[in-house]
C-alpha cells in the first residue's frame, strides 16, 4: 500500500461529562468499543496521509463493513445487523471522531443507498444489492444535489422518458460523495410528469460517468464526484417501486442526518480531547496552559456544548428507534451538533496555536471537514429555516 | 481441537489506582474493566488454531457478575461459549483451583491464559493450574503452532530463543507475538448475544494468601542533569545523593 502510516499513539477517550455512559446498554459500549479500537489501529494512523495526498484509503472498505458502518439498522436477513438507532449513531459517531470523510461514506452507504433500497425497493432489488452493500463487495451513491439545485431540490432537472422496458435518464448530479468508485448510485430524476422518482443506475451503463471533483480542501479523505447522464438506459425494474415525490430523497436525509448529528459530536469530541491533552503538557510562563484562565474558559464551554448536544442525540436516538423522531427534531440535532463542532474545533486549533495547524494533531483536518458537514444534507440556515417554519407555521423558503 | 482460554477482568491500563478499607482493598468505583491483555492474545490464538470447524472455544473466568460484559467480548471475538465461576479470584492458588477443578474431565486439549495479568502482575495461575491438572505447562511463549499431537512453542530467552516441543494436553501462558488480538466485528457481536454463558458454582479450595496492604509505588523524581563530560559530578551524586554506589 501506498502511503506512510503514523507512529503516533491515538490516546482519544471520550467525555462522559454527564455519567451517559449509564444509559447505553453492554452491547452499546461493546459495539463502541469495537468500531473506536478499529478506528484506532486502522484509520488514525493513516488518515493524515490519505487527507493531505486527498485520496480515499479505499482499502479500508471491508473493515468498515466488518464493523457494521454499512446499514447496521438493516435487518439481518437482508445482510446488516437489525440494530436500534442508537447503536447506529454511535458507529457514525466513533467514525467521524477518526474523520468526517470516512463517516461521510458510511453515511451515504447505509443511509442515502441501502436504506431507500429497504424502504422503497422491490424484493428483487433489496436481495440483488442489500447483502453486498452490508459486505461493502459492493459501494453506492446517491444523486440528488445539481448544480443549479442545492437547497432547493425540486427544481431538479435531471429527468427520464419512458421507453418500453426501459427509460431514459439525462441530467447531471454534483457534490456526490463516493461518486469516483460507486458501483451503483441511486438517483433522484423527474418523469414526464415531473414526479420525482429513484432509480438504481448501475456503472458499466452506457452513457453514465462519474468523473471526480479536485481541490477540495475539505472531505480530503473522501472521494467526491459527479453524475453524469448522457441517454442512459435504465431498465424499469431498476425504479424505485415504493415512493414519489420528494418525500423519497428527504426521507434518506432524514435518516443521514440522525447519523450526522452523531458523529458531528465526535469530531467535536476529538477536537476537545486533543486540546484538553495539549493544555495539560504545553507550557508556557513556566507552567501548563491549561492552568490559564482564558483556556480554562474555552474547555469548559467546549465540555459544556459537548454535554448538551450528547444529551439531544441520545434522547433522539430513543425517539428514533421509537420511530417517534420528527424531521425538525433530527434537523435541529443536525444543526446543532454541528454548529458546536466547528466552534469547538475553532477554539481548539486557537489553544493548540502554530501546532493546531499542521498534520501532527487532526483538529485543523477535523474544521476543514466540518465546513462541508455543515453545508450538505441541509445547510445551516436551511435547518433554522425547518425548524423556524416548525414553531411559526410559517414557511419563510421562498 | 477443544481449547479453554482462561480470562481475567482487570482494571484499564489508564485507570487511577486508589485503595479503600484502611488500604486493604483495591477501590474498584468508577474503574473501567477490560479484558486483561494477555489474555486476548491467547484467545485470539486460539480462535485461528479452530477456524474452519476445526475445534471449539471455552473462554474461562473466576469472578462476579459485573465481569458478564468483559465476557461477552470475548464471545463477540469468537469464543464459543463461556463459563463464569461465580467468585472473587481470591488469590492465585484458589483461582487456578477453580479452573482445574472445572477443566479436569471436560477433555481440553490444550489450555491457554495470557503471561499474566496487568492488574497484580503475579504470572502464577497457569503454573499452577498444570500442576493440579497434571500436564505440562510453559510459560511465556511467543509462538504456538501445533502438529498433530505436539505443541511446538517458541520462548525467548537471554541471547536467543528456545523451541519446545510438548505433547497435547498442555497448557502454556502467552505473551506477544502469539497471534495479533481480534477486534469484535459486528457479526461477532451480534453473535454473542446467544452464545451460552454458565455459571458455575464455586469449588471449595483453600484460601492461602491475605493482603496485608497495598501501596502505590513512590512517585519518580525530577530528572537531574549531568553533562557529559562531568563524570566526577555523576559519581558524587550517586554517591551522596541516591546512596546506590
Amino acid at each position: 500500500m501506498n502511503h506512510s502510516r503514523s507512529q503516533k499513539k491515538d490516546l482519544y477517550d471520550s467525555p462522559d461529562y454527564y455519567l451517559l455512559d449509564e444509559l447505553l446498554t453492554e452491547e452499546h459500549k461493546l459495539i463502541r468499543a469495537s468500531v473506536r479500537e478499529w478506528v484506532k489501529k486502522e484509520l488514525s494512523p493513516v488518515i493524515e496521509d490519505f487527507a493531505q495526498r486527498a485520496e480515499f484509503p479505499r482499502y479500508l472498505i471491508p473493515g468498515l463493513a466488518a464493523i457494521g458502518a454499512f446499514g447496521p439498522t438493516i435487518p439481518v436477513e437482508y445482510g446488516g445487523a437489525g440494530l436500534d438507532y442508537t447503536a447506529y449513531g454511535i458507529i457514525m459517531q466513533e467514525l467521524e471522531r477518526g474523520d468526517s470523510g470516512i463517516r461521510s461514506t458510511a453515511s451515504v452507504q447505509g443511509s442515502l443507498v441501502m436504506y431507500p433500497i429497504y424502504a422503497f425497493g422491490s424484493e428483487e432489488q433489496k436481495q440483488k444489492y442489500l447483502p453486498k452493500l452490508a459486505a461493502g463487495e459492493m459501494m453506492g451513491c446517491f444523486g440528488l444535489t445539481e448544480p443549479d439545485f442545492g437547497s432547493n431540490p425540486g427544481g431538479m432537472v435531471t429527468s427520464f422518458k419512458d421507453a418500453g422496458d426501459y427509460v431514459v435518464l439525462n441530467g447531471a448530479k454534483l457534490w456526490i460523495s463516493n461518486a469516483p468508485f460507486a458501483d451503483i448510485a441511486v438517483v433522484w430524476a423527474k418523469n414526464e410528469e415531473g414526479v420525482v422518482h429513484g432509480l438504481i443506475v448501475e456503472r458499466g451503463m452506457e452513457g453514465f460517468s462519474t468523473p471526480e471533483t479536485h481541490q477540495k480542501w475539505s472531505l480530503r479523505a473522501s472521494a467526491t464526484g459527479e453524475l453524469v447522464f448522457d441517454q442512459v438506459k435504465v431498465p424499469k425494474a431498476n425504479i424505485l417501486p415504493g415512493v414519489k415525490g420528494l418525500k423519497g430523497p428527504l426521507s434518506c436525509l432524514n435518516q443521514a442526518r440522525y447519523g450526522i448529528a452523531w458523529g458531528a459530536l465526535g469530531a467535536a469530541m476529538d477536537c476537545y480531547d486533543t486540546a484538553l491533552r495539549y493544555s495539560k503538557e504545553r507550557v508556557q510562563f513556566d507552567r501548563p496552559i491549561g492552568g490559564f484562565q482564558l483556556q480554562q474558559k474555552k474547555l469548559a464551554e467546549m465540555i459544556t456544548e459537548i454535554t448538551k448536544g450528547q444529551l439531544l442525540v441520545w434522547r433522539l436516538g430513543i425517539l428514533k428507534s421509537e420511530n417517534r423522531a420528527t424531521p425538525e427534531q433530527i434537523s435541529m440535532a443536525k444543526r446543532n451538533s454541528v454548529e458546536v463542532a466547528l466552534d469547538i474545533a475553532r477554539q481548539a486549533r486557537q489553544m493548540l496555536g502554530g501546532m493546531g495547524i499542521t498534520g501532527e494533531y487532526p483538529i485543523m483536518r477535523h474544521m476543514m471537514n466540518l465546513e462541508s458537514v455543515v453545508t450538505y444534507e441541509g445547510t445551516h440556515d436551511i435547518h433554522l429555516l425547518i425548524t423556524g417554519m416548525d414553531v411559526t407555521g410559517f414557511n419563510a423558503f421562498k | 481441537m477443544k481449547i479453554l482460554v482462561c480470562m481475567s477482568n482487570v482494571p484499564d491500563t489508564t485507570t487511577k489506582i486508589t485503595f479503600t478499607s484502611d488500604h486493604k482493598q483495591f477501590n474498584a468505583a468508577g474503574v473501567q474493566f477490560i479484558l486483561n491483555p494477555y489474555d486476548e492474545l491467547a484467545l485470539a490464538r486460539a480462535i485461528e488454531l479452530t477456524e474452519g470447524g476445526k475445534g471449539t472455544v471455552t473462554v474461562i473466568h473466576v469472578g462476579e457478575a459485573s465481569s458478564d460484559p468483559t465476557i461477552r467480548k470475548a464471545l463477540a471475538i469468537g469464543a464459543d461459549d463461556a463459563v463464569r465461576i461465580d467468585s472473587p479470584a481470591i488469590d492465585a492458588f484458589f483461582t487456578a483451583s477453580q479452573v482445574a477443578a472445572y477443566a479436569k474431565d471436560k477433555g481440553f486439549d490444550l489450555v491457554l491464559t495470557g503471561r499474566e495479568s496487568i492488574d497484580h502482575n503475579g504470572a502464577q495461575v497457569p503454573a499452577m493450574i498444570g500442576e493440579l491438572l497434571g500436564i505440562p505447562s510453559v510459560s511465556i511463549i511467543k509462538k504456538l503452532v501445533i502438529d498433530g499431537t505436539t505443541g511446538i512453542l517458541e520462548r525467548e530467552i537471554e541471547g536467543g530463543k528456545e523451541i519446545v516441543h510438548v505433547p497435547l494436553p498442555f497448557i502454556a501462558s502467552c505473551a506477544e507475538g502469539v497471534a495479533e488480538p481480534k477486534i469484535p466485528n459486528m457479526r461477532g457481536i451480534m453473535s454473542a448475544r446467544t452464545k451460552p454463558l454458565s455459571v458455575v458454582t464455586v469449588t471449595e479450595a483453600p484460601v492461602l494468601t491475605s493482603i496485608e496492604k497495598y501501596e502505590t509505588p513512590v512517585p519518580r523524581g525530577a530528572v537531574k542533569m549531568v553533562a557529559a563530560d562531568d563524570v566526577a559530578k555523576l559519581v558524587g551524586l550517586l554517591h551522596t545523593e541516591a546512596k546506590v554506589i
